[in-house]
């Protein structure tokens, strides 16, 4: 048998790398803890192993070998529902819950994570093996590494919608933002304080696509999670009327929403919006539909 | 799991006796407007609900 030392480290540390790479506590905040850390580097670990070996496998006639790339899609479908249940789990106890959508796309992130680990691996082993010069693998496996994480780059709020400040006022007990009636908030003081110390934004679909997108409950529980964990909220639980919420104005399809943050900072807020991801489970595209497209006219 | 019943009235909190008949949920009668709040405030961190205002005179208790 040959000397697969040198196709196996490299594929192996490429893939590992990539996976550091990734493990960041980014605008999801999480995972935000050591132990999340350990737990996916480890797995990223083994994905880049599933996916170096198979090169040296495949070279020694081993087809037999294949069945572990199976065997790691296995796992890592087993990586996206642990890291469902495990924020499903705690959810609950948020003060402004990220909603299932949002949980869903982030394990499907973290699934999608492992094979970009694993395809870096095999690309680094294999062109390793095939010119037999590790400089050659590092740059094919940190190309490939680079162009598969520049491809899933979701789109963001922004990029789909113009986002401006929004008036507070109150028609009787209902918070209206830009005319669209949020809640009913029957405290007096509560009033008050929206009205002095609130901030609301509203949010303009450029096109068809985008408001459909954004009318999704999902996607608008998304947002108000993101804003309010990167502005803090001033709410605690025996006080649901300071919870954030996201309503659509049904006649343009603007989101509107408001929120009583600790920083009431309206650049920030719409910063905020502006970068927060666009679900998978809720991107639509009507305009690509001929009905959808015959329907904007 | 926590079974929690949501989207239902908890509490009325009413300065016009003649404003609920026959309540489901139990009714405060309060003497005056702040009487009215402050018992609705009260209610509203015992039951962790929100409170609602009907415009006749009724406060309401909701769980979201």
């Amino acid at each position: 048998m040959a000397d697969y030392g040198r196709v196996l480290v490299s594929g192996l540390v490429l893939g590992s790398a990539g996976r550091l790479l990734l493990l960041r506590a980014d605008y999801r905040q999480y995972p935000s803890f050591p132990r999340g850390y350990v737990t996916h580097l480890v797995l990223g670990i083994i994905a880049a192993a599933l996916g170096a070996i198979a090169v040296p496998a495949l070279a020694e006639k081993e087809y037999t070998a294949v069945t572990f790339l199976a065997l790691a899609a296995q796992q890592f479908r087993d990586i996206r529902s642990m890291e469902r249940d495990s924020l499903e789990s705690v959810d609950s106890t948020e003060l402004v819950p990220r909603g299932s959508d949002y949980i869903e796309d982030i394990a499907k992130t973290f699934e999608a994570r492992n094979y970009i680990a694993m395809v870096t691996a095999l690309s680094a082993s294999l062109v390793v093996y095939l010119s037999d010069s590790i400089a050659a693998g590092v740059l094919a496996g940190a190309a490939v590494f680079a162009g598969i994480v520049y491809s899933l780059k979701g789109e963001k709020v922004g990029d789909m919608a113009e986002v401006v400040e929004a008036k507070i006022e109150f028609d009787g007990p209902l918070l209206m933002v830009d005319g669209v009636a949020l809640m009913n908030i029957g405290h007096a003081k509560a009033r008050e304080k929206y009205l002095t110390r609130a901030i609301a934004v509203r949010i303009i679909p450029k096109d068809d696509n985008a408001r459909v997108t954004l009318g999704n409950v999902g996607q608008r529980q998304a947002l108000v999670h993101n804003a309010a964990t990167q502005l803090g909220i001033r709410k605690d639980v025996d006080e649901p009327e300071f919870t954030p919420i996201a309503r659509r104005n049904t006649e343009s399809g603007d989101i509107v929403m408001a929120i009583f943050s600790m920083e009431p900072d309206i650049e920030c807020l719409i910063e905020a919006v502006k970068k927060t991801p666009v679900l998978e489970s809720s991107k639509r595209k009507p305009l690509d539909s001929p009905a959808g497209r015959k329907a904007s006219d | 799991m926590d079974t929690v019943i949501k989207e239902t009235i908890l509490a009325i909190v009413t300065t016009d006796r003649e404003r609920v008949i026959h309540s489901a949920a139990p009714v405060f009668y309060a003497g005056d407007e702040e009487e009215r709040e402050r018992v609705a405030l009260l209610l509203s961190k015992v039951t962790l609900g929100m409170v609602h205002d009907l415009e006749n005179g009724c406060l309401i208790i909701v769980k979201h």
